[in-house]
């Protein structure tokens, strides 16, 4: 492993990092006092790790590649490629015990801890259910949707704006809000639908920034930049109640919201409609020529992707309790979407997983959350080339006749 | 005569200055095998892509009978899942299955337009829906038992073998329940073995009853097969009769000159 030519690869990417990094690592300029400080330690240390990654990265290459070839034998996992957690998913007696003790850690969860950490965890439960979300129309239906925060916006500022003119409270809102969200992606989709991939993406994209930059300059509909402020919180039959409470309150309500979603898309994804969207991304003429009607097929994951956006952004105005234009910036999506491909696409388990730590990693990490764009990208990179399933992958189900009941994995 | 179960009259097919297919008539009847025959390029996909609904055809008419119902469509102008509807299911010369599914869920997929559970009724799992789902899995794991493939029923699609493969494509087309079943070169790139199963297979199928409409270059399989034969060259039929009739017909042996006709 170490000849000669391998240490010389190394070499040249190191210094490659080094000259790529170079302004944004070692050169600071100080505004207030108007100079310039040179760090140079900051150039050694980039190039001792970028030699060392790049031993790394090519070792796990390696490996990689003596994997494929003498697959089939030696391999510990079962045929279908399942990991543990399918596993004890599977068996009922596990599943219940770990169900429930997750659920029993998520009810006392504000007891135990802060006000913040609540907060935090509350964050990262919408970012479940957004994920989720976008799972249906990227994962199942693999549909890539770049302006997914659109959606997302359509629910907040329908909350925000009902209550601003109308005075209408949160949970008329709330439905009010997801059903805007997923007309707003059935007008998206008739005409966008039709095209594919990267085109798709684009126009997704596109439309994520419309909605934002709408809002931005509507001053007299949406208060223009400086945002919707006094929107209230979560409110429980009219009692009133204190900061800590109100956020209590909204965990509880994410919870319960979470819990429903991956009721609705593991029964979704497990019926006639969830195989016709996994056929779709698979082969679109073959499904065609199924008899699947592929318009029909793909507004309709494309509507209920959405929304579920529109209910978080609803529940999201209530929590921070004032909304701008910044909060739906394109890297929400981008975001969001590393959240569905980081956790393992089509699977929910793997969505949730992938949302707590996307969300929660970040938090604790204070000191790394500067560099959080940047870990992002590299995981990202990291995951398509060593892991391309996400953390989790997705299992298809079996099935068994005799009694005509239906075999394990229930939940993928 | 009876009234054939496809009746496609004058069809043409232009890709910019390209006629890929002129004028073509063709019928086939109930219980009938037919093979399309004809050298690369003639545009024998093309002419399933037209009658699929997967390509516009320029001009022409196709018109399937449905006996039970005694009606006839105009398949013309209707979109690929709604000609499927309507009872023509085929497969692909280059093999098409959704290869990260299940062999089983390849097969259920399939029976999407014979159901109609939406939304509603996958979140309620009502007894209707449940009945549904049931009826899906039990009519695939028979059609996939018929085809031989239950064995694999549940590896993922893209791990099957070769031949595997290509027959679950049959099993797949099968599953919509089609009057006129379309086999694009079922045989292409299969061993002697598999062949000669697949010619017990589709002769199986017809038995039952099964119309079918073939494309295919093995000769020998077209010769055993085929109750009548088109034969086509440049988009053009330039013969049509029974095995007898095209195996010494002169036009047929010129279109392929340098390829051997026997059997
Ligand atoms: N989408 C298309 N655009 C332009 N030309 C096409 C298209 N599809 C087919 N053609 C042309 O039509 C002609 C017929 O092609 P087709 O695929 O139907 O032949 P084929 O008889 O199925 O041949 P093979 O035996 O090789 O499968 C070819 O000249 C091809 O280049
Ligand atoms: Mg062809």
């Amino acid at each position: 492993m170490f000849t000669f030519e391998e240490l010389k690869r190394s070499f040249l990417v190191s210094i490659w990092f080094v000259f790529l990094t170079f302004p944004i690592m070692v050169i600071r300029v100080d505004s207030i006092e108007k100079t310039v400080q040179w760090r140079w330690m900051n150039m050694v240390y980039v190039a001792i790790g970028s030699f060392i990654l790049s031993f790394v990265f090519r070792y796990m290459m390696q490996r990689k590649e003596m994997k494929s070839e003498d697959n089939g034998d030696g391999d510990k996992k079962d045929k279908t490629g399942r990991s543990f957690i399918h596993r004890w998913l599977a068996d009922p007696k596990y599943r219940n015990a770990i169900l429930g003790s997750l659920l029993a850690a998520a009810i006392i969860f504000p007891h135990v801890f802060s006000t913040y950490q609540t907060s935090i965890m509350t964050t990262a439960l919408m970012y479940v259910v957004l994920g989720l979300g976008l799972n249906i129309v990227v994962g199942l239906a693999g549909l890539l949707d770049l302006g997914y925060v659109a959606f997302y916006a359509v629910g907040a500022y329908t909350y925000a704006l009902l209550y601003h003119f109308f005075g209408v409270g949160f949970w008329v809102a709330l439905p009010i809000g997801g059903l805007l969200a997923a007309l707003f992606g059935i007008l998206l989709g008739i005409p966008v639908l039709r095209l594919r991939g990267d085109y798709l993406a684009i126009v997704t994209l596109g439309f994520g920034e419309i909605i934002r930059l709408v809002m931005e300059n509507w001053g007299a509909f949406s208060q223009g930049p400086s945002g919707v402020s006094n929107i209230p919180r979560p409110s429980f039959f009219g009692i009133d109640m204190s900061l800590d409470t109100a956020l209590v309150y909204t965990y509880y309500l994410m919870i319960l919201l979470v819990i429903f979603t991956i009721f609705f898309v593991n029964r979704l994804q497990d019926s006639r409609l969830g195989r016709a969207w996994i056929a779709l991304r698979e082969d679109e003429i073959a499904c065609q020529a199924m008899g699947i009607d592929k318009m029909k097929t793909k507004l309709v994951a494309f509507s209920l992707g959405a929304f579920w956006a529109g209910i978080v952004g609803v529940i999201f105005a209530a929590k921070t309790t004032f909304i701008s234009p910044r909060s739906f910036t394109f890297i929400e999506s981008a975001i969001i979407l590393s959240i569905v491909v980081l956790g393992g696409m089509g699977s929910i388990i793997g969505v949730i997983f992938g949302a707590l730590i996307l969300i929660l990693l970040p938090e604790y990490l204070r000191a790394l959350s500067e560099y959080r764009m940047l870990a992002f990208g590299a995981i990202l990179v990291c995951m398509m080339v060593f892991r391309p399933q996400g953390i989790i992958g997705s299992i298809r189900r079996t099935y068994t006749y005799q009694n005509r009941k239906k075999a394990d994995g229930e939940v993928s | 005569m009876q009234q054939p179960i496809l009746q496609v009259s004058g069809l043409t097919m232009d890709f910019g200055g390209i006629r890929a297919l002129n004028n073509l008539d063709l019928d086939v009847n109930e219980g009938e095998i037919v093979a399309l025959i004809g050298p690369n390029g003639a545009g024998k996909t093309t002419f399933f892509n037209c009658v699929t609904g997967i390509y516009a055809p320029t001009k022409g008419e196709v018109d399937l009978y449905h006996k039970e119902k005694n009606r006839v469509v105009s398949l013309l102008g209707m979109k690929p899942n709604q000609v499927t509807e309507q009872g023509l299911a085929r497969t692909f010369q280059n093999i098409r299955l959704f290869s990260q599914m299940t062999v089983l869920e390849n097969v259920m997929i399939g029976r999407h337009c014979r159901t109609k559970a939406f939304i509603l009724g996958a979140l309620l799992r009502d007894k209707k829906t449940m009945q549904e789902e049931d009826e899906i899995i039990q009519t695939s794991h028979e059609i996939l038992t018929k085809i031989g493939l239950q064995r694999y029923e549940n590896e993922i699609a893209e791990n099957l073998p070769y031949g595997a493969q290509r027959r679950l494509e049959i099993a797949r087309a099968l599953a919509t329940e089609p009057v006129l079943l379309l086999l694009d070169e079922p045989a292409a790139g299969m061993n002697p073995q598999e062949t000669i199963e697949l010619v017990n297979l589709i002769q199986e199928i017809a038995s039952e009853g099964q119309s079918i409409l073939l494309i295919e270059h093995d000769m020998k399989l077209v010769m055993s097969l085929s109750d009548r034969i088109f034969v086509m060259d440049y988009g053009k039929k330039i013969a049509q009769g029974t095995p007898e009739e095209i195996r010494n017909n002169p036009a047929v042996i010129k279109a392929y000159l340098g390829e051997e006709v026997d059997a």
